[in-house]
């Protein structure tokens, strides 16, 4: 009678895998905390053009006058120590373009995450970022050869001041919100990217954020341009060392699809769990044009994060697919915001969430459809997936209907993992732990599917490592 | 029983089993044998206790033993978990299949596969197994894509049941109110599917509410349960009789049969 049960690799836990660090490098590091001089000095270290600083410094203005949101989850905003923070970190002198010419180990922890491999087997280029800088970046030959430019983005104001001028903030204002103007004051990084007409990227590019110092801030800024008829699937992973004290990720991400183009945003966000991910991405679809926001959140204290789309000419097309997973004394605060703002166009929220433990989900949306944008459709579904008695999920969708020629949606559900699911399922030989993570990865099959195949792979496992210990 | 019970241990021997559920006591001392190679029929009326012997066999947590035992192989099977109990051979077609949506069947066969058998099975030796089957039950290869019992009509739901214990290949196999639901066409696949599976390797209880199963399955046994215990064990003319007189007429029994 006694049977051999199947083990599950998932033994190996968060910190082993994504929460090591190494001896903290620094070619140059700033004071902790922030001010107008701090501001300054980052942007001369940059040899900015005088429109940056500006720029930089109403972004410092409105940060500092604008208030704490009184939403989302209060408590632990108010816990941020914005002065213990770390604003700016140059880890290296200069960015490599080969493997080879990065910090041993630097370049060691690139290789336990992995991207140097994935940079081999499927991608058409990389940015690896390391604190507050780009550390390493590399895109296939014919990509350039078409006129594709893949920059960091402080190389890229350097090369294509341009065109960054031109539409840097133009999605994102600085007076945003607090934490988009932070990122205006002290950005660093982040990528800058831009398809002309009629090219398709067949292979995704990819940037990878990694965090290794303590009480770090991470403020990468990432503008995508998508000229008339191009195409490009961006990929984004992060990580960062587990501490006991806070770090914080604000990001700004501006997506510009030009006419029929289409843009593809993949994110794995999974921080370890002392850092608050405070991100603002928006983006804009021209006529015909397509946008597609894929955002898994498994990781952080806290995120606050509603990826937009503004469907400014007729037929454009935006989506918002997200899944987010919320541990114990985990908060993700996750939705979607879609602006209807001419005829004949189309969205779509799905939104997946689990919470486990004491953990808390939230989805958070908005659906607008401005006069005169007839034949709008707008389909919104969230589902939330509760594993513990203790574990929470709210929904706040908002719909603002301005036009009468509408079709507007929207479904929602919460379950708990059914005692009879699993009682079904262990009648079939799963134990309870693999029922459990099968029920789970079941829910999330609709996001997963649309990933491509090594993300899938990789989101699949990340659930598995996070389910560790969900039965009770 | 038979001769051959005689000499072994039965392959399932319940004895004067009590189960309550929240509290309330449904089955009250059923005793009941099967032997490998047998089938048995379990007929009764609703609220006899049919589905609570099926599902506190295979170990569900609200069922709770009060008095007697279950004995599987001749071991006492009250301390195994749910997947311990798939792993030693014990398998049930449930009579209200759940859904797991995002799963697929494909999927959710080679991870069951992988759990009874306790190592993985190569892939092409599931796909081979899996094939044979699809092509008795009359499945086209299509449906192995589909979500576990997501928005499935009721004869696919059975039809499954039956294609998992086909697949799983247990000793023991208790089917749960399979033929319920099932138009006439369905019924007869699916009583193909049983007869395919009876073997001297394995017995099979079936659970039913009426006899028309019965004339595509022949079991060895006919059992009736009234009020949580068995009343009255007989050949497969049982059967005929019930399906003639009712089950009002062994109700008086009952308080002399019941213990």
């Amino acid at each position: 009678m006694a049977s051999v049960k199947p083990k599950i690799d998932i033994n190996q836990d968060y910190d082993k895998l994504y929460g090591f660090h190494v001896p903290e490098k620094a070619f140059f590091k700033a004071e902790p905390g922030l001010d107008e001089d701090q501001v300054k000095q980052i942007s001369a270290m940059k040899q900015e053009p005088k429109w940056m600083l500006d720029l930089r410094l109403r972004g410092y203005r409105h940060f500092v006058n604008k208030p704490m949101p009184q939403w989302a989850n209060t408590e632990l905003l108010n816990s941020i120590h914005f002065d213990d923070i770390y604003y700016y970190l140059k880890p290296t002198e200069k960015q490599g373009s080969s493997w080879e010419d990065v910090p041993v180990e630097i370049k060691e922890t690139f290789d336990r995450l992995g991207i140097p491999e994935a940079e081999r087997k499927f991608l058409a280029g990389v940015s690896a970022q390391y604190e507050s800088e780009s550390v390493y970046h590399s895109m296939h030959e014919d990509l350039q050869r078409q006129g594709v430019i893949f920059l960091d983005m402080d190389t890229g104001l350097k090369e294509r001041p341009d065109i960054i001028q031109r539409y840097f903030g133009s999605i994102i204002p600085p007076a945003d919100n607090k934490f988009a103007a932070l990122n205006t004051a002290v950005w660093s990084g982040g990528s800058f990217i831009y398809v002309p007409k009629g090219v398709r990227v067949e292979m995704p590019l990819q940037a990878y954020f990694r965090i290794n110092a303590k009480n770090m801030g991470q403020f990468e800024r990432t503008l995508i341009i998508a000229d008339e008829g191009a195409e490009v699937t961006y990929f984004e992973g992060c990580t960062a060392p587990s501490y006991s004290s806070d770090s914080l990720h604000c990001a700004v991400v501006e997506l510009i699809a030009l006419n029929h183009a289409k843009i593809r945003y993949v994110t794995i966000q999974n921080w370890s769990k002392n850092v608050y991910n405070l991100v603002t991405k928006r983006a804009v679809a021209h006529e015909g044009a397509t946008v597609q926001w894929l955002d898994g959140n498994l990781g952080s204290r806290l995120t606050m994060k509603y990826p937009g789309v503004y469907l400014m000419g007729p037929g454009a097309h935006g989506e918002v697919l997200s899944v987010a997973f919320a541990g114990d004394g985990q908060h993700q605060d996750a939705g979607a915001k879609m602006v209807h703002a001419a005829s004949d166009t189309s969205s779509v929220i799905t939104s997946k969430s689990i919470s486990k433990g004491t953990g808390r989900t939230s989805y958070r949306g908005l659906v607008k459809v401005y006069p005169g944008a007839v034949n709008a459709k707008s389909t919104v579904r969230c589902d939330a997936l509760l594993l513990n008695p203790e574990s929470r999920s709210d929904t706040y969708p908002t719909m603002e209907i301005d036009e009468k020629r509408v079709q507007i949606g929207h479904e929602a559900t919460v379950s708990k993992i059914g005692d009879e699911q699993l009682f079904y399922a262990m009648s079939r030989g799963l134990t309870d732990q693999e029922a459990m993570n099968m029920i789970v990865n079941g829910f999330i099959e609709p996001f997963v599917k649309e990933l491509p195949l090594e993300y899938a792979v990789e989101l699949n496992r990340l659930v598995q490592l996070e389910m560790e210990g969900a039965v009770g | 029983m038979t001769i051959q019970s005689a000499i072994q241990p039965s392959l399932l021997e319940v004895e004067n089993l009590h189960v309550a559920v929240d509290g309330k006591e449904i089955l009250k001392g059923l005793t009941l044998s099967l032997g490998c190679g047998e089938v048995h029929a379990i007929m009764g009326p609703n609220g006899s206790g049919k589905s609570t012997l099926s599902l506190c066999l295979m170990g569900h947590p609200k069922y709770t033993i009060t008095q007697g035992r279950i004995l599987y192989k001749g071991q006492d099977i009250q301390q195994l978990a749910v997947n311990e109990r798939a792993a030693a051979g014990i398998f049930l077609a449930f009579q209200y299949p759940t859904a797991i949506p995002g799963v697929t069947i494909v999927n959710f066969l080679r991870s069951a596969l992988r759990g009874v058998r306790g190592t993985d099975v190569p892939i092409k030796e599931f796909r081979q197994t899996v094939k044979t089957h699809l092509k008795t039950l009359g499945i086209a290869d299509s449906f192995m894509n589909r979500y576990v019992n997501d928005g499935f009509s009721g004869g696919e739901k059975k039809r499954l049941e039956i294609l998992q214990m086909a697949v799983l290949a247990p000793a023991l196999a208790v089917l749960d109110e399979t033929d319920s639901g099932l138009d006439i066409d369905a019924l007869k696949t699916v009583a193909a599917g049983i007869n395919a599976q009876r073997s001297s390797q394995r017995g099979i209880l079936l659970i039913t509410h009426y006899q028309r199963l019965l004339n595509y399955v022949i079991p060895d046994r006919v059992h009736v349960m009234v009020d949580g215990c068995v009343v009255r064990s007989a050949g497969p003319e049982l059967a005929h009789e019930l399906e003639a007189k009712g089950y009002e007429g062994l109700r008086p029994h009952t308080q002399t049969l019941c213990v």
